[in-house]
């Protein structure tokens, strides 16, 4: 089971990840190797198996709908790395460097 | 004078409740002495100078969220991430009136088994400067062993805690899923991370236990121990029942020194008077590496993606928004977290989804039901911790596949959610190895019962041979 580059450019824009071409070379090698080694869990024939998503048994939980305090507005902007009065100011999200 | 290499939490206790030494001057003597050895080691990310308290001093993972002080869960794309509150378990510890000492190192996103990957240099060991502390929690269970903190909280998914404790000989202990809250724990794979504890001695690890564990509001999947934890006293092992997996026995990666430390470990439980059998976990040697690397990193992919330079963490500018989070992400993630995420989005996506990540999570029912079967006979199932003792810097950091399988023993029992305790059971080569018990669900007090047990007949001094022989030469504290 290998992996292509065109496949793991695809993957980095799932992934929101920019990444430089050195990277995407040795990503491509890298992830081959490693999904190799995990693709050995197709051995199992597993169809009537369910799946685990959690090792506990969980059960609901459930609380009182009842306000309580939370951040305050500077506390929640305190880390943004660039704010605009009581928001976080971002470039814009589109232009015609997207729209293409 | 406070020897803070020897010294104990439980010993640090009894000095406070005598009055024979104040918080205050418990927590200089930890500052005072990473500032002697902690610039060796780099244990700590940084050290808080003005602890407050009335308690024993306290160590924390950098992945633990506390309230003004900075917390980069050891990657640049946190660097300068100041939390405005603290983690449930940092309140916790808090209230008991522990000082926080400092921030420990560790792998990115606690993502690797070597300190390596952290984004700020990694940690060394104590026994031996230059092999790495194990990982992800390299930087606690060094500064443990050093006497930069009598103990210390970390963070286990696949052997974060218990493989370093092994490397440095200590104790730790990864308890069960969902004991101790995650509230403002940096996340990496939410149905496996679990916080716990790091220290010299089984008791101090089961008090540190009893203080962190139990419901919290802010973790809906956080539950109470049935029973209350209970701090071990007995030196027998009568009643109790070992299992040892069959498979440990063909593991070709285990050294010659580490499997004979782990033999008269057994051996010696024998002795004390534990029944010890034999266990079948063939699945779980098998497939528990493969499943676990896909599941930890498809949780991670999705955790991750909060990352994008818009309410925390430096930003990398870019043209547009979407051009900005790339950016951010790509300069901001070191390669460790950047393969597990770019690994876990593969095996999320469409069309691969059953055959990754579905399927490892039917192996993972497999797993543990393996072990439930197990533990029909046997109370505790022991194995050794690491298959090495302590490598060298550099050794495995070329090469994922050979880092990944670091954790090949400690992986299984974190998929099927069970308490896992590590106790140093000897020296090989001059390094320490650890023994590995796995409990039942819930099993906590088993392990404490053994693992004290075992650690009175096996009589490990926890203090590294080579700052113990530094010591000596200059009479004592500096």
């Amino acid at each position: 089971m290998s992996i292509s580059r065109d496949q793991v450019l695809h993957v980095a824009r799932l992934a929101a990840l920019d990444l430089r071409e050195d990277e995407l070379d040795r990503l491509t090698l890298e992830l081959g190797a490693i999904l190799d080694a995990v693709s050995k869990v197709a051995e199992l024939d597993l169809t009537d198996v369910p799946a685990t998503s959690h090792p506990l048994d969980l059960v609901n939980v459930w609380a009182e709908d009842e306000p309580h305090a939370s951040l305050s507005l500077d506390d929640a902007l305190a880390n943004a790395p660039s704010r605009e009065g009581r928001l976080f100011r971002v470039p814009p999200t589109a232009g015609p460097e997207v729209t293409a | 004078m406070i020897d803070t290499l020897r010294l104990t939490a439980e010993q640090a206790l009894g000095m406070l409740e005598r009055k024979e030494v104040s918080s205050a001057e418990l927590h200089r003597a930890y500052l005072d002495a990473a500032a002697e050895r902690d610039p060796e080691l780099h244990a700590y990310l940084r050290l808080v100078e003005d602890g407050e308290g009335t308690g024993v001093p306290i160590a924390l993972k950098d992945v633990i969220s506390t309230k003004g002080v900075e917390t980069t869960a050891g990657s640049k794309i946190l660097a300068g991430y100041v939390p405005v509150f603290d983690a449930t378990v940092a309140a916790r510890v808090k209230a008991a009136g522990m000082p926080v000492i400092g921030k420990t190192n560790t792998d990115e996103f606690a993502m690797g088994s070597s300190t390596e990957n952290s984004a700020f240099g990694p940690s060394r060991n104590p026994w031996d400067p230059t092999r790495v502390p194990g990982g992800s929690g390299g930087g606690t269970a060094a500064a443990v062993s050093a006497g930069l903190a009598p103990w210390g909280l970390g963070s286990d998914t696949g052997g974060s805690i218990k493989q370093p404790s092994a490397l440095c000989g200590n104790v730790g202990l990864r308890p069960t899923y969902g004991t101790v809250s995650r509230f403002g724990i940096v996340a990496f794979a939410s149905s496996l991370d679990q916080v716990g504890p790091v220290a010299k001695t089984v008791r101090d690890v089961a008090l540190l236990t009893s203080i962190v564990a139990g419901r919290d509001v802010h973790d809906s999947t956080t539950v109470d121990h049935p029973e209350p934890l209970r701090l071990p006293e007995g030196d027998r092992l009568e009643g109790l029942r070992i299992g040892v997996p069959k498979q440990v026995a063909d593991l070709a990666g285990i050294e010659p020194g580490v499997r004979s430390s782990f033999e008269a470990a057994v051996e010696l439980a024998r002795e004390l008077g534990a029944e010890v059998g034999e266990c079948d976990l063939p699945l779980s040697f098998d497939y528990g590496m493969p499943c676990y690397y896909l599941i930890a990193p498809a949780e991670a992919s999705s955790n991750l993606a909060r990352y994008d330079g818009v309410r925390y963490g430096p930003r990398a500018d870019g043209a547009t928004y979407l051009d900005t989070v790339e950016r951010t992400r790509d300069e901001g993630f070191g390669d460790e977290p950047k393969r597990r995420i770019m690994l876990g989005t593969y095996a999320l996506s469409a069309g691969y989804y059953d055959a990754y990540y579905g399927q490892a999570q039917k192996v993972r029912t497999l797993i543990v039901r393996e072990h439930a079967a197990a533990f029909e006979r046997f109370d505790v199932i022991a194995t050794p911790t690491s298959p090495t003792v302590a490598f060298h810097l550099g050794d495995k950091a070329a090469d994922p596949l050979a880092m990944y399988a670091c954790d090949l023993l400690t992986i299984p029992s974190c998929l099927a959610g069970l308490p896992g305790l590590n106790i140093p059971s000897g020296l090989s080569e001059g390094l320490p190895v650890g023994l590995q018990l796995i409990g039942r669900p819930f099993g906590e007090n088993t392990l404490f019962r053994a693992g004290h047990a075992l650690e009175q007949a096996i009589g490990f001094d926890t203090v590294p041979t080579r700052l113990a022989a530094t010591r000596d030469e200059t009479g004592g504290m500096s």
